[in-house]
């Protein structure tokens, strides 16, 4: 708990994480989970620099703007998202390939 | 003992984003996604950030993980009691994501941060945010202050009825 790189290795394993649910699911709310355990991943990076590197507290303050943009971007993703649900009766990203139909 | 608590949370933090990521019922998921959340603001406090351990509870788990359950709940027929979801191309996935994993650990963890075994000691956080929020990052405050207000405006127009 006192080494960056328990950090480090955590953040890389919540990222990968991450990154398999966006690229594997089609379900577009479970895409959104993913895009939060990445930006989680990457708010513990910066964090962890903060306290072990250079000591001060932009990190945290990028971290607060990163939490800002995801309550932010999961408002309008889940407003898209209820709108193509209405549209098609699915949010079924892969067949998700016209704006209107 | 707080280094044994330290890799529980750890490990609570790895075994629910396993199950984010491999679950096969979207609800269970979605609570495993709580445990993330709330690992990740454990993990916060071992960082020395106890403001945005809090932000992380009353925002993440307060807020998006509400968003979440509604999408869910909004955009699946519940009288089947069985949501389920299913996921694709995994041999390729796990491939393109073990790849991107590998090459992250191998580019950080063998080089020698400054600073890397002399940790900050505990200091309240919340005096110093407060004071960069309101001189270096005005201009960032006051932006995300608009974007805020936009995806207000802009998530209560695509949701309504008639768009």
């Amino acid at each position: 708990m006192d080494h960056l790189n328990s950090y480090l290795v955590l953040s890389a394993i919540l990222f990968s994480l991450g990154l398999y649910t966006v690229v594997t699911r089609r379900n577009a709310v479970a895409i959104l989970m993913g895009v939060e355990l990445i930006l989680n991943a990457a708010n513990i990076n910066f964090v962890a620099f903060s306290k072990f590197v250079t000591h001060n507290l932009d990190g945290h303050l990028i971290s607060v703007f990163i939490i800002m943009l995801a309550a932010a971007e999961a408002a309008v993703a889940l407003a898209i998202v209820l709108n193509l649900y209405n549209d098609r009766g699915h949010i079924n990203v892969d067949e998700a390939n016209a704006l209107k139909q | 003992m707080a280094d044994f608590i330290f890799w529980v949370i750890w490990a609570l933090i790895v075994a629910s984003a396993a199950l984010v990521a491999f679950g096969n019922n979207l609800i269970h998921s979605v609570f495993a996604l709580m445990g993330t959340f709330l690992g990740v603001a454990g993990i916060y406090i071992f960082l020395n950030a106890d403001f945005l351990a809090v932000t992380q509870i009353v925002v993440y788990v307060g807020g998006i993980l509400v968003l979440l359950v509604f999408g869910i709940m909004l955009t699946n027929k519940i009288s089947t009691a069985q949501i389920s979801q299913s996921s694709v191309q995994k041999g390729l996935g796990l491939l393109v994501v073990l790849g991107v994993v590998s090459i992250i650990l191998t580019a950080v963890l063998p080089h020698d941060w400054v600073g890397a075994i002399a940790p900050l000691a505990f200091a309240e956080t919340v005096e110093g945010i407060g004071r960069l929020l309101f001189t270096d990052y005005l201009i960032l405050f006051e932006i995300a202050s608009v974007l805020l207000l936009g995806a207000l405006i802009g998530a209560a127009t695509l949701a309504r009825k008639e768009l």
